[in-house]
């Protein structure tokens, strides 16, 4: 089995090494989010091979963060799964579905309440 | 330049055996650009782990899909036994392996029979099926079910199967692979289905690498990626080599599906040959502290299992990135400028699984 890292980086950090990762030939594997008390815990998956590396952000709920879908396309789905069932506030996304890319009876549910 | 004009397309279509719509945008029959849109059938499956006992939640993992269910129970369990720091026993290793290829050539003969009946060959769509029946009577001999199997379980597996069970499967498998030779010269051969997938829908390396695609569509753009070689499970004792097709179009998408049924097949008598003779499972105990993303390979590509536990029996977070959401962005690929007959057939040849994708 390949060793699994995680590091966790800033917020301000985030896209430029999601740019050096995409230099480096790295492709988009997933985006998680979790809540983890007041915040939320979002973990960026990428792969080169069958390497596999995570980059980490912790945010405070009300935070916005910076879509990578302009670096690596297939984030807009991610991101907006996330926007959907967490209510994350995500700039700049390539393709926005403004909250409806799930039909959901409620909104944003694995916020926590 | 001709006037564009949206055909919508779905979620209800003969081809889509569920729910996905997609918004064709098209200048006479060329598409143009599609855009998806889904969500009919999310069930917030992840969000349950946090009222469901880590050990009882491996029911509700192998529920994601009725197609993919047995990876899906076995790359949970694999998950939290990552972070529990639980060494399975090899035959129970050996055992997920089994049903785990089982499932391979079960999901790729359903998804023959489904493409042979997009382009309207019947009576391929009825041989595919009727071949993936006699899978279908091994799960529920060795299982007690034929679509949930409930095999799985943190620790191990619940069921064994004897020696005369494998000697019988691969007599089984023989005798399959005279019928599936037969079936799959028709896909590869005739020349009907040929003008529907040769040079149809063809996606670059360079381009299923930037999308992200997994699985069977991945690799039938020459991108020889597998995660089995990660060596979870039995595989790391297994002899296999991974296929590709550096042709990426619907063909090759189909020959790579095609020859995987093989593999698989040998894949089960390697591991029928070498299975050791071992405890079924270990007793846990304790509860899951940690995180860990398990990569498993499913019949339509890499899935990925997030756990992340607190040290109490409730997880704080399980993610599941299913194949078919990855490869969303490669069908969007694909459709692009192919003609309006071709949306069907190249929808399927990414084997949508919405089930999954929606979990």
């Amino acid at each position: 089995m390949t060793t699994q890292s995680i590091t966790t980086i800033s917020n301000e950090n985030l896209i430029s090494e999601v740019i050096k990762l995409k230099d480096e030939g790295y492709r988009l594997v997933q985006i998680c989010a979790t809540t983890v008390n007041s915040e939320y815990e979002i973990t960026y998956s990428f792969a080169l091979d069958y390497e596999f590396l995570c980059i980490r952000l912790m945010i405070p709920e009300e935070a916005e963060i910076m879509s990578i879908s302009q670096v690596f396309a297939p984030a807009f789905l991610y991101e907006n799964e996330m926007k959907d069932l967490f209510g994350i506030k995500i700039n700049a996304l390539s393709l926005d579905y403004q909250g409806n890319f799930y039909r959901l009876e409620q909104k944003t549910p694995y916020k926590n309440q | 330049m001709s006037a564009r004009s949206i055909v919508p397309f779905g979620p209800q279509h003969p081809v889509l055996p569920e729910p996905i719509h997609l918004d064709l945008v098209l200048e006479d029959e060329t598409v143009i650009e599609a855009i998806p849109s889904i969500g009919f059938v999310h069930r917030g499956l992840e969000k349950l782990v946090e009222k469901k006992d880590f050990q009882d939640y491996v029911y509700v993992a192998e529920r994601i899909c009725g197609i993919c269910s047995f990876i899906h129970g076995m790359g949970y369990c694999s998950a939290i036994e990552s972070t529990m720091g639980i060494e399975v026993p090899r035959r129970a290793e050996y055992l997920r392996t089994i049903w785990g290829e089982m499932s391979r050539i079960h999901s790729h003969l359903l998804w023959l029979g489904l493409l042979a009946d997009a382009f309207g060959f019947e009576s391929l769509f009825m041989q595919s099926w009727k071949l993936r029946e006699k899978i279908l009577d091994m799960f529920e001999m060795t299982t007690g079910g034929r679509v949930i199997f409930s095999v799985n379980q943190i620790g191990g597996v619940k069921r064994d199967m004897d020696s005369d069970t494998l000697k019988l499967f691969i007599k089984i498998f023989d005798d399959m692979k005279k019928e599936l030779t037969a079936l799959t010269k028709a896909f590869l051969n005739d020349y009907s289905v040929n003008t529907r997938l040769k040079g149809v829908g063809i996606l670059t390396k360079e381009k299923a690498h930037e999308l992200g695609a997994v699985g069977p569509m991945m690799r039938s753009s020459g991108i020889e990626i597998d995660t089995r070689k990660l060596g979870y499970s039995a595989y790391n004792e297994l002899d296999f080599q991974v296929i590709t097709s550096p042709v990426g179009d619907s063909y090759a998408r189909t020959e790579v599906r095609i020859n995987e049924i093989f593999q698989s097949i040998e894949i089960i008598r390697q591991a029928a040959q070498k299975i050791p003779d071992t405890e079924l499972s270990l007793v846990v105990k304790g509860f899951p502290s940690g995180e860990y993303f398990m990569r498993a390979e499913q019949p339509r590509g890499e899935a990925i299992y997030y756990v992340k536990g607190n040290g109490t029996k409730f997880l704080d977070r399980v993610r599941v990135r299913t194949p078919t959401f990855a490869n969303l962005p490669s069908m969007l690929e694909v459709l692009k400028g192919c003609q309006l007959a071709d949306v069907p057939t190249l929808i399927l040849t990414i084997d949508p699984c919405i089930s999954c994708t929606e979990r």
